[in-house]
């Protein structure tokens, strides 16, 4: 029901649903505040957000003032609300007044000055130079939070919406307030450090410089930073981010706001790996000489190439693409090496059995989708580490009503209760044919969904895993008619991907071709003397050190266990530095655009890939990244739509039937966990010694693991 | 009337005269020159000269790194970086003043909420080279511990109009 309302003299009819802040933001009337926050729960404590109720004795809260409790006047008018009167901007100056009194006023010390809440404000509503505090002010201990936010608890105004945030989106109430009036304090009790995924948002939610970025403290000010709009690529889903800038180097990376993707928050790996960008760079060619590598020249490190490529036999060379490469560079090394005949190419380093049709490797029922499924089956996959923030949704799903999940695999704390359902892989099958429980909940469930992980899909029974989820989605309804969610369509069958360049190597089928080798093939090849020539594109996460001797060429940024084992190291871009596209695992393409340019010598990597197909005599046909990219768009035209997310086709026999093989599960080997350590995934979080904190501090208890052990 | 008074001042060169006697008085009196560099003349305490960073009593330097001078420098003559010191506090690892393109114009002393940076009295800095105008933190440290009384001296005259 709606309501009538005459705000600063504009009459409007606000839902019954609003807060009278939300029907004044209606109304165009723009209200301070500091505990109100869209996506937490109303505590209404810091009193900024008064507003006079014509007729009403006292200024009025208007964040938890419900639009349902204003009565129209007694002679039926509607009720009068002003946000600017005399009285509403006397209550705001007294509030900040308070609010000052105990503030420490060290903004020029403050990280958060220039970009603070409470000091815009206070120059908006508060009264100038006025003051007539002249006690002490109130004192208070720093708190610890761990190694990735930095306390400054004399700042704290006690808006809670960091205590707020902890409990209710990231699910680990680490974080809460002791004492009351003054001597209220907020803390992690036991001066534990913040064992969240999303810690870092509580830095964006802070109104003020109490919570600040431990990584980033007193680097820069705000107004020097250059923002470039980007994505993150640390996991596969794609959020959205600001990356801050100051000449050549990348100091700090922020979320943005997408509601189908991120909404407002970024997990720490995506926010704080900033520094891994400036560390262990290839900045240079290398070419192995003697056993030793030694800085080259980008001429003879290609010719060195082209002579090993030329006296290779195709069947004997393979590629394979890593997690963190865009579609320009994986569809450049793919003409190439189709060029030159090679068969060997694969992108699924971690070895599971993906490709052919899109859905059939997507995340279908998109990442806004899951707020409408009322069933969820987890196989092989733990969401709080390999996407963190589709964690955050799953659990406001499961907040706002009756989501029912069961976890087959590792048990874990999702931050949601979930049926635990053993590691047994056994349960797969049972849950197939529909004799276990849970299937009973999926088939009754209206818009069930299953997410499949990459700890299933990579064992040596991938196929039959995937065929019996594909098994599953189809016999419990799980596929729907056609559309997105919000179309109404439903499809229900999720693969969750845990490497950004995934699914952009699949769209474009850098798969191992008929009678071609995957990873495991090349890699036991190379370890047979089969394979003589391998080519990596930041391809990191390879048991490398069984491969043998091949002669090996490494293109990428950082110089990690790729590049160990190189003979050829060609230095590329990170993803800061290059304009490159990427798939999120729903399908949905994003530009991820250059913040800042390569260190030394360092290319972009398509360019890398043209300039050495022109030294191998098979000159790839684009000369430009928009030549490039049109090559590209006419391949698959999604990447040319940026942003939208794929439709799915719908309840398709002939494409759900033949996912996968029907062969037998390997019941003895039990379900494993995809990532060993959320906070060191790929190269860059690898030489980020943030990263590695974190990793020793919440995952090691304070043990460093050395390189050794 | 008028025109026999006019011809007679013209007849007896009445407005040399006037000028030998103007000259004359000027000859006599005090001189306005000063020989410099032996004589110079007094400066106000708000004369913005060359540059410098203070120091606590203790020994402390002042400048926090809030960077409020290299936002408000109008010709971009400041930059500053920053880091956490050893003890946790904010403090510059860089801060380079290019005199060169300074324009002497005081905003950064009046931004500075510490009292750091200062426009001190002193006004000869010529250099033989141009390099030498570039100013690093050492540099602007020293000019404070050298002209400290004096800098300390003419904010104490200025504070009562502020």
């Amino acid at each position: 029901m709606a309501r009538k309302l005459i705000i600063d003299g504009k009459e409007i009819e606000a839902e019954d649903t609003l807060t009278l802040l939300q029907a004044c933001e209606q109304a165009g009337a723009e209200i301070p505040r500091f505990c109100y926050h869209e996506r937490l729960s109303v505590a209404g404590n810091c009193r900024m957000c008064m507003v006079e109720w014509v007729g009403a004795p006292k200024p009025q809260v208007s964040c938890s003032l419900q639009v349902k409790d204003i009565f129209p006047n007694k002679d039926g008018t509607p009720a009068k609300i002003n946000t600017n009167s005399p009285v509403a901007k006397k209550a705001r100056e007294g509030v900040m007044e308070f609010l000052l009194i105990n503030h420490p006023l060290d903004c020029p010390i403050c990280d958060q000055g220039g970009e603070c809440d409470l000091q815009d404000q206070a120059m908006g509503y508060g009264r100038a130079n006025f003051h007539r505090f002249h006690e002490n002010k109130r004192a208070v201990e720093d708190k610890y939070m761990g190694p990735l936010i930095k306390t400054a608890m004399n700042r704290c105004i006690q808006c809670t919406r960091c205590v707020r945030f902890a409990t209710e989106v990231a699910g680990v109430p680490d974080l809460g307030a002791t004492g009351r009036g003054e001597d209220m304090e907020i803390t992690t009790y036991l001066e534990k450090a913040f064992s969240s995924e999303l810690s870092g948002n509580v830095v964006d939610l802070c109104p003020v410089g109490a919570l600040t970025s431990k990584p980033y403290s007193y680097n820069a000010r705000p107004w020097e930073l250059k923002h470039t709009e980007s994505i993150d690529i640390m996991d596969a889903q794609g959020c959205n981010t600001r990356i801050d800038t100051r000449g050549r180097s990348v100091l700090r990376v922020l979320p943005r706001l997408n509601e189908e993707i991120n909404e407002e928050w970024l997990h720490d790996k995506g926010r704080h790996i900033w520094d891994g960008l400036g560390r262990q760079r290839l900045d240079r060619p290398y070419v192995r000489k003697n056993g030793k590598l030694q800085a080259a020249s980008w001429h003879d490190a290609f010719a060195l190439i082209a002579a090993k490529a030329k006296a290779t036999k195709p069947e004997r060379m393979a590629a394979i693409v890593g997690d963190l490469a865009a579609a320009e560079e994986i569809k450049a090394l793919k003409d190439l090496m189709t060029s030159l005949g090679v068969i060997n190419l694969d992108c699924r380093q971690e070895g599971a059995t993906l490709g052919g049709a899109r859905p059939s490797y997507l995340f279908n029922t998109s990442i806004a989708g899951v707020e409408a499924a009322d069933a969820l089956l987890l196989i092989g996959c733990n969401p709080r580490w390999e996407a963190p923030v589709l964690n955050a949704r799953i659990r406001k799903t499961w907040l706002a009503g009756a989501l029912q999940v069961a976890n087959l695999g590792l048990a874990v704390d999702l931050t949601y209760p979930a049926a635990e359902l053993g590691t047994d892989i056994a349960t797969l099958e049972a849950l197939a044919d529909g004799s276990h429980p849970f299937a009973e909940v999926l088939r009754n469930a209206k818009r069930p969904m299953l997410i499949l992980g990459t700890g299933a899909l990579a064992r040596k029974d991938g196929a039959a895993v995937l065929y019996r989820a594909a098994k599953i989605a189809r016999e419990t309804g799980m596929i729907g008619p056609a559309g997105t969610a919000a179309e109404g369509g439903w499809n229900g069958f999720n693969v969750l991907h845990t490497a950004a360049s995934r699914v952009a190597a699949l769209d474009l089928g850098f798969v191992p071709g008929p009678e071609g080798r995957d990873v495991t093939g090349i890699i036991d090849g190379a370890q047979k003397g089969e394979i003589d020539f391998i080519y990596l594109l930041g391809a990191d996460e390879l048991p490398l050190e069984t491969m043998g001797r091949p002669f090996v060429v490494y293109q990428g940024s950082h110089g990690d266990a790729g590049a160990s084992y190189a003979d050829v190291i060609l230095p590329g871009s990170a993803f800061s530095e290059k304009d490159g596209l990427f798939a999120n695992f729903e399908g949905r393409v994003q530009e991820a655009p250059r913040a800042v340019f390569p260190p030394g010598e360092a290319k972009e990597d398509w360019a890398i890939l043209r300039a050495l197909s022109e030294e191998l005599k098979h000159p790839l046909p684009y000369d430009t990244l928009e030549a490039l990219r049109r090559v590209l768009v006419a391949e698959l035209p999604q990447y040319g739509a940026l942003g939208t997310l794929p439709r799915h086709e719908g309840a398709d026999p002939a494409l759900w039937g033949a996912l996968g093989a029907e062969g037998p599960l390997a019941i003895d080997v039990p379900l494993a966990a995809a990532i060993g350590d959320y906070y060191l995934t790929n190269a860059i979080a690898r030489a980020s010694l943030v990263m590695a904190d974190c990793s020793r501090i919440l995952l090691h208890d304070g043990q460093t693991k050395m390189a050794a052990e | 009337m008028a025109y026999l008074d006019k011809k007679a001042r013209q007849i007896f060169l009445w407005e040399f005269v006037q000028a030998f006697f103007l000259s004359m008085r000027y000859f006599f009196a005090p001189k306005m020159t000063l020989n410099y560099p032996y004589e110079k003349s007094p400066l106000s305490p708000r004369f913005r000269g060359e540059h410098a960073l203070r120091r606590y009593a203790n020994g402390e330097e002042r400048c926090i790194a809030c960077k409020l001078c290299e936002a408000i420098c109008p010709a971009q003559c400041i930059v500053i970086e920053a880091e956490p010191r050893d003890d946790g506090s904010r403090r510059t690892t860089r801060y380079d003043i290019d005199m060169t393109k300074c324009i002497y114009c005081g905003y950064c002393q009046e931004a500075c909420p510490v009292d750091a940076i200062v426009e001190g009295p002193n006004l000869e800095f010529a250099t033989e080279t141009r390099e030498e105008l570039f100013y690093d933190k050492a540099k602007l440290l020293a000019n404070g511990d050298r002209w400290e009384r004096a800098i300390a001296k003419n904010i104490e005259l200025d504070a009562p109009y502020r």
